[in-house]
């Protein structure tokens, strides 16, 4: 690569634009639905996964690929978990240590992190033959794809299964008076997974491009 | 340099463990004891938030000194063993939990502010469904009624049994009652949505069945060994 390509060209743009639509690592590459399932019951825990993803894989993303020229091929997977298991170790001590508040937030996600079928793919995928740059912009880009799928399953499972949303009350209690129940079964895992195939199903109806040809 | 090679792969990989090994011991080394210090104030938080005090970590050590007027550990059988105020607050519930009922150090926090009263703050702590779960229940002065309650969870799935920790699930224990009316310990028992109304009942979590039933053995469990203690103070 040259160095006189701009820091923000199309190509690079576009890395940080197309995970949010047509290569969506949820709706389209069907990574990290496992965390998708266990943290939108509500809105606040599905903002912060999505905060904390983005920080661990544009890092890992970096030091993946400042490494790429050395990783022995045979074990780079062990590599690149190490990696992310040592950046999501940091960042919770150091969270424990100076943010106390927002560790006992994020409490079982730092775990959640590194078993985020998105971290391993983009680094798999993207990291180990790209530049850091680039891979940088990758990984801001789908850890956005992936807490916009996040916040919008969120939106809809706390607005029908609580009728709140980030914890604030936005059904008025004249309308439960009037016979309206909050739906329990939003709340449970299984409303996920059908939300997201919902939101594939609209994507996919949207944009033909999208549809695998058998 | 050939990287697929053998020895390169071998030492690559050794290389890495120790330089991770050692950036990692380093800075959980570095960083212990300000992640104590949070946790002691957040343990004071806690046990002013159980009755109603609200507090910043700034703030906690200094409310914690001035509203906790004495703090003492008995034992099940309800006699004082100890009442050095420090010593209590250093007690360790996961300790204590194992030993057997009669060996058991139980610390009481005392609470005293113009215009509330005395109140009694008691730990609790248990198992959830990931991790352990506590808390701290504020008692009136007859040893009976529940004044306040709060509680807190290691790792329970957000959403659903992570609500333990909500002011929603915890405002529910305000005057509930642990002894029935011929003064027999009963303890709080779990319900499905009928609670209300009823002193001796709390509502479960919608969808957290395992931590709310782990909730349930932790008050039997926890309460269940001041009893005597709780009886003596009447």
């Amino acid at each position: 690569m040259s160095d006189k390509e701009p820091l923000f060209s199309a190509k690079n743009r576009k890395l940080l634009t197309n995970p949010l639509g047509s290569d969506n690592p949820i709706t389209v590459q069907v990574l990290g639905i496992c965390s998708a399932l266990a943290v939108t019951a509500k809105l606040e825990p599905a903002i912060v996964l999505s905060i904390s993803v983005m920080a661990v894989l544009a890092l890992a993303n970096v030091i993946v690929s400042l490494l790429r020229n050395t990783i022995p091929s045979r074990i780079r997977i062990i590599v690149q978990l190490v990696v992310v298991a040592a950046l999501v170790i940091l960042v919770d001590q150091i969270l424990k240590a100076f943010a106390y508040d927002v560790s006992k937030q994020l409490s079982v996600f730092v775990g959640l992190i590194i078993t985020n079928c998105i971290i391993m793919g983009r680094l798999e995928a993207f990291a180990l033959g790209n530049r850091p740059w680039p891979a940088f912009l990758d990984g801001i880009g789908n850890a956005a794809g992936y807490g916009l799928i996040l916040v919008i399953v969120a939106f809809f499972r706390e607005l029908l299964g609580s009728g709140t949303l980030y914890g604030y009350k936005v059904i008025p209690d004249a309308v439960y008076a009037m016979g309206y129940d909050n739906n329990g079964l939003m709340i449970l895992p299984p409303m996920a997974l059908v939300v997201v195939g919902i939101i594939i199903w609209v994507q996919r109806s949207k944009d033909k491009s999208l549809i695998e040809s058998n | 340099m050939n990287t697929n090679s053998n020895t390169y792969t071998f030492l690559y990989a050794s290389v890495m463990v120790l330089i991770v090994a050692a950036v990692l011991s380093f800075t959980a080394l570095q960083l212990k004891p300000r992640q104590n210090k949070n946790r002691e104030i957040e343990k004071k938080q806690d046990i002013l938030k159980a009755v109603g005090v609200t507090s910043t970590p700034a703030d906690a050590e200094k409310l914690y000194d001035q509203y906790i007027v004495k703090a003492f550990t008995v034992s099940a059988e309800g006699n004082v063993k100890s009442e050095d105020k420090e010593e209590a607050f250093k007690v360790d519930l996961k300790k204590e939990g194992s030993k057997d009922l009669k060996e058991r150090n139980l610390p009481v926090f005392v609470f005293n502010k113009e215009g509330v009263g005395e109140k009694m703050i008691l730990p609790v702590r248990g198992k959830g469904m990931w991790g352990p779960i506590w808390g701290y229940i504020s008692m009136e002065k007859d040893g009976n009624t529940i004044f306040g309650a709060t509680f807190a969870h290691k790792g329970e799935t957000p959403g659903l049994g992570a609500e333990i920790a909500t002011p929603a699930f915890q405002d529910q224990f305000v005057g509930k009652q642990i002894f029935d009316e011929s003064g027999k310990f009963t303890s709080i028992i779990l319900v499905k949505g009928t609670a209300k109304g009823n002193p001796h009942q709390f509502d479960a979590v919608s969808g957290g069945t395992v931590t709310s039933k782990g909730f349930e053995a932790m008050l039997l469990d926890n309460l269940g060994s001041y009893e005597k203690f709780l009886k003596s103070s009447k």
